[in-house]
């Protein structure tokens, strides 16, 4: 028990604070009469304490037990505050700490610093938000509040075509996916009269308007199909993260894609659950489709790349399959709480090691080493801390066990095959191997073929590689403390089911 | 405590070679190993574990449990410790990897430091796959170890070395999650007669009549079957049991001597250890009702393997083909399900381990001086390099069979535990056949050493043929000595195993 009671409100200190650190931010810029001559370590600063403090309260409540028995409601149960809520907040605040203090140096060069940071804290109170939505006002509002400056943040670099193109079509594709999103909502109002997630599960009559609510889950699955970057809305990923600032890309990838998952979570344990909405659409069967789909695609297609950057964003794409699982696997003989806590943490596991995986890319494109899996030949033997470290990251993202990747990943499949979906396990457990040979493609670049030209590496980023060696320390570490993770990740997932 | 103290002080080890200066870091490793060597002596001196560990009754020495994991009502754990199975296998792991160490110094002139930091990390996975008696635990033990054999192989092997650890890498990884699949539905059939993913725990409760129930539409036998035959697949690639054999020749002959010889000689017992702990274990009564599947698969493994092996030119590739018609007698011994059946087994994993692993470094001595290991492009070598020519002779001795080696004593121990089998219908007929596997490497072996190490001398590559050094030639006597102690003192080790086999059989039929 806490020793001083807290009221009910500061529940959302995780995601206030990340929303006042986007203003103080914006303030400091304004206070500089020059543009443009903020100091960039003042920024980083500012952020980093932000994004720390945010994970601290995250921690702290999670520890605490803070909303764990019963969910704190906010709002009249607009939002509210569980551990779910809390996991995500992690997850989002340990990523933009990482981005944060790796952006220090890959943007160095860049004008609107104050904006870029700002940007950023403004879509990490969204993605945050979309921990805590419990009605889909609320979670269309914390949508679209980290969905728009996404789409600025990823064409930042505005004198470059590839982060401007990339950026287009992310906007492009997300506005039309919010479009079918919030059209979904209206289909479910319709037949449910209600917007609040309680309340529409228990409005839910499958006699009355059937297909209309079917067609608005269906809908709704879009939207968040988009968020999560998955099959068939995931056209947008590959070139949103291979031209974003490759700390954006990090970003998104990592966190945008928990947050979306969250919401999918909630969504469809809360407001739809299966046994409610029997009727009108089995959106068990509609996941596991879209599981195998996501998967095969984004292995498939990561397997043909030749850009590292680009394989990374594909098998992005895949991994959001594998934790699509998560929703497939929630079949009556399933264990609920395991079958989402894996989903989870493997969303925690990942947002260290993917999001360290683009922090390499962006090293490498801070040496103006070439984006190919040749350009990287030999780069061991320059970088070696940073090469063990890239080296920890994509044989963890592959599911061996140099880090807790592979927990992760097994539970998930385990998780699959006690809901007796064996086949979606095998199915994962193919796409999987198959990411070990594009995963081992980069190691064996690194560390096995000859450099074919000398690299000119003048400077050791410290912002870069600090990020880099915690993600990986992390990444190593959640292997033995797995328990620690899943321990908060299956009883926030017990909570909602 | 003594378990962990091993593979910390290995992890340890492999982190300070990694930072030692390429110059020093052979040395600094042979030293090293030296710990886990001696400590592994220790603990066999010491061992006091009773029976098998995991079945009821048996009580593991060195045991430790610690909570690790919990799993929404699945405890895993950390759970270590070892039997009279597990112990040769310790051994036999510390041992060839200080001799792998030692007969490194001379090929290996590059990276030395992350080489011998690797082969390190690999004993660490090696020691943790036979300790392990936690399904994750063990499973983590299991694929960490193709991480170091990854680069071992990439890095220091031969023209088409990229190619052959990446076949490994996928194929080897491929049969793991096959074999997790299998298995997890086991355990999920089991339901909630078990709270923990310990290995004991899981094969005591399939022992249970009626506690598998039904899962994901397969009933209790089906669900035997097919976990029984996923795990089979998955296992039989590592062994490898033909048809799953291809990755195997690539790797060995691309690997480097040094990691050729831990391959052999430890890796390939992984897979006819998991089979044994896994498959033979916990599902008898399905291993029984297809003992004349399995029995087939063994057969043809010893025979093709060995056939196999008499076409190649290559050295290493006769031994490394020769390897696949070994493992097709554990296989036969496992299936007998009798004492001698499971023991001998148990005793040829130890010892094809010795002497495989003397055959690839003795082929790697040579290799060192001549720079050639085709049969054709040398003869005559027994004037110019005595002593390896010698060991040569007495480890295809061993590997034929010749009494007072271990060789001998684990193949007389699977035949005679092969041929009175009531399991197997028709067993005099299956060991019949495999016994004339022994003739087929006799003629291999004979017609290689003929060529290459007798006769004029000759050489097709144009190198000085010297004496080899003093640090090539210790670790070859070193295995020998192991060779020829196991094959006068069976008991040894053979004592602790039949202990250790024993429990299995009275999980019903057998002798």
């Amino acid at each position: 028990m806490a020793l001083i009671e807290l009221p009910t409100w500061a529940a959302l200190a995780p995601a206030l604070v990340l929303g006042a650190t986007a203003l103080v931010l914006f303030l400091i810029d304004s206070i500089e009469p020059e543009p443009d001559t903020t100091s960039p370590t003042l920024l980083t600063g500012v952020g980093l304490a932000g994004a720390l403090s945010a994970l601290g309260f995250n921690v702290w409540y999670l520890i605490a037990g803070t909303g764990q028995t019963t969910a704190i409601e906010l709002f009249g149960g607009q939002l509210m505050v569980d551990g779910m809520t809390l996991v995500l907040g992690t997850i989002v605040a340990s990523v933009l700490a990482l981005v944060v203090i790796a952006s220090y140096d890959y943007i160095a060069e860049e004008p609107h610093q104050a904006e870029y940071f700002s940007l950023l804290f403004l879509a990490a109170t969204g993605m945050t938000l979309l921990g805590s939505v419990d009605s889909f006002a609320t979670a269309f509002i914390a949508l679209e509040l980290s969905s728009l400056p996404s789409y600025a943040l990823v064409s930042y670099l505005k004198d470059n075509r590839g982060s401007v193109e990339a950026g287009l079509k992310y906007f492009l594709v997300g506005a039309l996916s919010s479009a079918i999103f919030a059209y979904g909502i209206s289909l479910v109002y319709g037949a449910t009269g209600s917007l609040q997630f309680d309340a529409v599960a228990s409005a839910v009559d499958p006699t009355a308007l059937p297909g209309i609510l079917g067609v608005g889950i269906v809908m709704i699955v879009g939207g968040v199909a988009f968020k999560t970057a998955s099959v068939p809305f995931h056209f947008w990923a590959p070139e949103a993260y291979e031209g974003a600032p490759t700390p954006i890309s990090a970003f998104i990838s990592s966190a945008s894609k928990a947050a979306g998952f969250v919401l999918a979570f909630r969504i469809f344990t809360t407001a739809f659950p299966i046994d409610a909405v029997a009727g009108t659409i089995d959106w068990l069967l509609l996941f596991q489709v879209l599981a195998v789909a996501t998967m095969v695609l984004g292995n498939f297609a990561a397997a043909t790349q030749e850009n590292v950057k680009r394989m990374l964003a594909y098998s992005s794409v895949g991994h959001a399959g594998y934790v699509l699982i998560a929703l497939a696997a929630l079949t009556p003989q399933a264990n609920p709480d395991l079958v989402l806590g894996a989903g989870m943490l493997h969303l925690l596991v990942y947002g260290f090691m993917n999001t360290g995986a683009f922090l390499f890319v962006g090293l490498a494109e801070y040496w103006d080493v070439g984006r190919t899996f040749e350009d990287y030949n030999g780069l061991a033997s320059e970088a070696p801390v940073a090469s063990v470290a890239m080296t920890v990251f994509l044989f963890s993202l592959a599911g061996l066990p140099v880090g807790a990747g592979f927990l992760s990943k097994y539970v998930l499949f385990g998780a699959a095959v006690g809901a007796g979906l064996w086949w979606l396990a095998a199915i994962g457990a193919i796409a999987s191997a198959l990411s070990l040979f594009y995963y081992s493609r980069v190691v064996k670049a690194l560390w096995i073929e000859e450099p074919t030209e000398e690299f000119e590496i003048d400077s050791y980023p410290v912002g870069l590689y600090t990020a880099i060696v915690v993600a990986a320390v992390v990444t190593v570490l959640l292997l033995p403390a797995f328990g620690l993770a899943s321990e908060e990740a299956i009883a926030a997932a017990g909570a909602l089911v | 405590m003594l378990l962990e103290a091993l593979l910390a002080s290995v992890l340890l080890g492999a982190g300070i070679v990694a930072l030692a200066p390429n110059r020093y870091a052979g040395k600094l490793a042979a030293a090293i190993s030296l710990v886990p060597l001696v400590g592994s002596l220790y603990l066999w001196s010491a061992f006091d574990g009773v029976a098998n560990a995991l079945l009821s009754g048996g009580e593991p020495a060195f045991e430790t449990t610690i909570a690790w994991i919990d799993l929404a009502g699945y405890q895993l754990q950390w759970h270590v410790g070892l039997d009279g199975v597990s112990v040769p296998l310790v051994i036999l792991t510390t041992i060839l990897t200080t001799a792998a160490i030692v007969s490194a110094w001379t090929p290996i002139d590059e990276r030395e430091s992350q080489f011998y930091a690797l082969v390190l990390l690999l004993e660490a996975g090696l020691l943790g796959v036979f300790a392990a008696l936690d399904f994750f635990l063990w499973f983590v033990f299991w694929e960490v170890v193709l991480v170091p054999m990854y680069f071992l192989i990439a890095i220091w092997g031969g023209p088409r070395r990229k190619y052959a650890a990446i076949k490994f890498f996928v194929y080897t990884n491929v049969a793991s999650l096959a074999m997790f699949i299998g298995f997890i539905a086991l355990v999920f059939g089991l339901g909630d007669s078990v709270t923990t993913l310990g290995l004991p725990e899981i094969t005591q409760a399939l022992q249970e009549p009626g506690a598998l129930g039904e899962f994901a539409g397969l009933g209790p036998a089906a669900l035997k079957a097919a976990a029984f035959f996923a795990m089979f697949a998955g296992f039989a690639v590592k062994v490898p049991m033909v048809p799953f054999h291809t990755w195997l020749p690539d790797a060995h002959v691309e690997a480097p001597t040094p990691v050729s010889v831990l391959l052999a000689g430890v890796l390939l017992k992984m897979g006819t250890y998991a089979l044994l702990r896994f498959n033979f274990t916990m599902l008898p009564d399905v291993a029984k009702a297809n003992a004349e599947i399995i029995a087939i698969f063994a057969v043809v493994s010893v025979i093709y393997g060995a056939l196999l092996a008499l076409a190649q030119r290559d050295l290493k590739r006769i031994v490394a083909y020769s390897s696949i018609s070994s493992m097709g007698y554990v296989l036969l011994g496992l299936i007998a399900y009798t004492v001698h059946g499971l023991g001998g087994a148990t005793f040829q994993m130890v010892s094809h381990g010795f002497i495989s692993g003397l055959m690839f470094m003795v082929v790697g001595v040579i290799y060192n001086q001549t720079h050639t290991r085709m049969v054709g492009d040398m003869s005559g070598l027994a004037d110019r390099m005595p002593v390896t020519v010698g060991i040569f002779v007495a480890a295809a001795f061993g590997y034929m069979g010749l009494p007072l080696m271990s060789g001998f004593a684990a193949e007389v121990l699977i035949f005679l535990g092969a041929f009175p089998s009531t399991v197997l219908p028709g067993a005099p007929i299956f060991t019949a056949l495999a016994m004339f596997g022994i003739v087929i490497v006799a003629g291999y072996l004979l017609l290689a050493m003929q060529r290459t190490l007798f006769g004029p001398f000759s050489l097709a590559t144009d190198y000085e043929l010297g004496r080899a050094p003093v640090h090539d030639v210790a670790p070859l006597v070193v295995l020998l000595a192991c060779v020829i102690a196991l094959g006068v003192a069976p008991d040894l080790f053979y004592g602790m195993i039949q202990d250790a086999v024993r429990p299995i059989l009275e999980l019903g039929g057998g002798v």
